[in-house]
């Protein structure tokens, strides 16, 4: 398989003050083939946003090289970066980040206006492939507060789609959303997965990461753990399961809770 | 990114906020209209004064005793009275390609006829004068040269008088009387209705220069001396001549200032002028400072804008847009802000020079240069105020602009 993403190295440090300054990677070195889908775990301040803003190209590393596609990131300026996300990346937030009062087409159509490649008369085309790929073909002209959580938040799937990007970049999507909707995000994940998408997601969700192929622990700025998913988890048959009755799914804290009582 | 798109979004986000989008671009509104309608108001004024000053006759030259002065201490103009009828008829024998020529002796009098009396002002003039000021006769005939020399007591009235005295008949050949001198009517002149300042030109009465300063005035001076040119052309040569006579009559030395002064219509419109352009430059820049602070207020409220929507500047740039896309976009926003203020603006001053025009004095003229300027200027406004919170949209860093709260 080809490699789509390699870190080399990557450190970054943020200054606080002058004198304090805070190490949120350590040396990372990660290699993505295209096709995979991988989750970064970790517990909060272990680093892993900080890595996931990395790849998206949204932050710059202190140290370090990131090929992304084949070529090296640091080489970029400013407006290049701005391309390279446009091109080659889509971001799916744990916010949904979608421009209020504008409706689901127009949100879908934002890359676009960004692109230089596409023809303006394609737009709408386009958005409307990426949103029938989401199965939101038939909300095209609903705003943000008309949508539930979860319709927003395939409405940002359908967004990072629009340009077809090389890896799609998820950052806690499900951090919002509901147990059933949850699943119902994952499983057009691993359906974008399948058609060949290249999936990074960052959860703290175990039950999450076992709807992904590989895993990679973040722990103090460094990798942990490096895993293949054994017994990897479909969630289309987790949903009907779930509708079933027949598992709950619970959050860590909800576990925790549970041991507790 | 697509020049439209942007549009549509600027619009989007300025009626978003309705009233926060109205009150920036009222600032705009008021400076714009204010310019306009100040510059507005000068010009009309100019063109009004331009145009008094050239009803006053054709060609026109105008010769006043000069203000004399006593050890350096000016008296004032006209404090001397130097003009005489010998001047007058110097000027006559040795200077060509004069037209008319009148004196103009006046005094405000009552005019007394056997009803009525009524207050106005009595114009010592000679028969030329009629010439000069281009009058018409409502009825009877001015009076003639030969009434003039002989001091005849001859009396021709302007309208309002002659309806004063005489309501509802004809006044010709009628006797009223002037500081108690009985005078006959001979004439009535045509109304020329109401002048550009307001002031009713019909108000008068005149009479013969001779008969004013023998029998009412008894003056031997001549205020105003009014010479009129055969053209516009020899005005120049003309105005040379009248000074050479005089000097000569008045037995100036070469070292000696003039002891008069003399002034043509395109003197009297140019100082006209420059005062009222002053005047306009000065309300205009008033004006200015106006839509300088209108866009102060756009500039506040694009600052205010950019924080508001930092999370979404966040947005675009995660999908790919550059920093000269978030530039331009805030830009063009602040600029359609401050448009729309300027194209509201140019309405509002419209129809307020228009109301001007009809419920009062003033004649504000609406100048397409200036509208075109102020129009200019506003977009102008909005892109110099507009640029540095733009600047600052564009140089946020994406993942501080995603993360801010």
């Amino acid at each position: 398989m080809e490699t789509i993403i390699q870190l080399k190295q990557i450190k970054k440090t943020y200054s606080l003050t002058e004198s304090v300054s805070v190490q949120a990677l350590r040396g990372v070195d990660i290699e993505i083939k295209k096709g995979d889908f991988i989750a970064v775990m970790g517990p909060s301040g272990s680093g892993k946003s900080t890595l996931m803003n990395i790849l998206g190209c949204l932050d710059i590393p202190t140290d370090g090289e990131y090929f992304l596609d084949g070529v090296s990131v640091k080489t970029l300026n400013k407006d290049e970066l701005a391309g390279l996300r446009n091109e080659k990346l889509g971001f799916v937030f744990q916010g949904f980040n979608l421009l209020s009062r504008t409706t689901a087409l127009e949100n879908v159509e934002l890359p676009l206006f960004y692109n230089r490649t596409h023809d303006r008369k394609d737009f709408k085309a386009l958005s409307i492939a990426a949103l029938e790929r989401v199965g939101l073909g038939n909300r095209l002209d609903h705003t943000p507060n008309m949508l539930s959580g979860g319709q927003q938040q395939r409405v940002a799937i359908a967004r990072s789609l629009v340009n077809t990007p090389k890896v799609l970049l998820a950052d806690e999507p499900t951090g919002n959303l509901d147990t059933a909707t949850s699943l119902d995000i994952m499983s057009i994940f691993q359906e974008l997965n399948d058609q060949g998408i290249t999936l990074v997601l960052v959860t703290h969700e175990p039950d999450i990461a076992q709807f992904a192929k590989r895993v990679i622990t973040v722990r103090d700025g460094m990798i942990r753990e490096d895993y293949q998913v054994k017994n990897r988890k479909s969630a289309t048959e987790e949903i009907e399961r779930f509708k079933a009755g027949n598992i709950q799914i619970f959050t860590e804290s909800e576990k925790l809770h549970q041991e507790v009582v | 990114m697509k020049l439209e798109y942007t549009l549509k979004i600027a619009f989007k986000n300025i009626l978003k906020n309705k009233v926060r989008s109205f009150l920036t671009m009222l600032g705009v509104i008021i400076g714009v209209s204010s310019v306009i309608i100040m510059v507005g108001i000068g010009q009309g004024t100019q063109k009004k004064i331009e145009k008094e000053i050239n009803s006053l006759g054709t060609n026109l030259i105008m010769i006043y005793p000069a203000n004399s002065r006593f050890a350096g201490v000016s008296q004032g103009s006209g404090s001397t009275n130097k003009i005489t009828l010998t001047d007058m008829k110097k000027i006559i024998e040795e200077v060509s390609n004069i037209q008319y020529i009148s004196p103009d002796i006046s005094s405000n009098e009552q005019v007394i006829s056997q009803n009525n009396n009524y207050r106005t002002t009595v114009h010592g003039v000679s028969d030329q004068y009629q010439g000069i000021k281009d009058y018409t006769m409502a009825e009877g005939e001015f009076f003639t040269e030969a009434q003039c020399k002989s001091s005849k007591n001859v009396i021709v009235l302007g309208k309002t008088v002659s309806d004063a005295l005489f309501p509802g008949i004809s006044s010709i050949g009628k006797t009223i009387r002037v500081r108690n001198i009985p005078v006959k009517v001979v004439g009535v002149l045509s109304s020329k209705g109401s002048g550009n300042n307001g002031m009713d030109q019909d108000d008068l009465v005149l009479i013969p220069y001779t008969t004013m300063m023998n029998k009412i005035t008894g003056s031997k001076y001549i205020r105003t001396l009014f010479v009129s040119a055969v053209s516009k052309d020899v005005i120049d040569t003309v105005q040379e001549e009248v000074s050479r006579v005089l000097r000569i009559s008045h037995k100036l030395k070469s070292t000696n200032s003039d002891d008069f002064t003399i002034s043509t219509q395109s003197d009297i419109v140019e100082k006209a002028s420059s005062i009222t352009g002053m005047m306009t430059l000065l309300l205009g820049s008033i004006a200015g400072v106006s839509l300088f602070v209108g866009g102060i207020g756009i500039m506040n409220i694009m600052l205010v804008s950019v924080t508001e929507r930092t999370r979404e500047i966040g947005t675009r740039m995660a999908v790919g847009a550059r920093g000269d896309d978030i530039l331009i976009q805030f830009l063009i926003e602040a600029s359609v802000l401050s448009l729309a203020g300027g194209v509201a603006g140019i309405g509002i001053s419209g129809v307020v020079i228009f109301l001007l025009n009809i419920f009062t004095t003033l004649t504000p003229v609406m100048n397409l240069t200036i509208v075109v300027l102020a129009l200019v200027f506003s977009g102008g406004v909005g892109i110099f105020f507009g640029y540095y919170p733009a600047r600052k949209a564009s140089q946020l860093n994406p993942i501080d602009a995603l993360r801010y709260e």
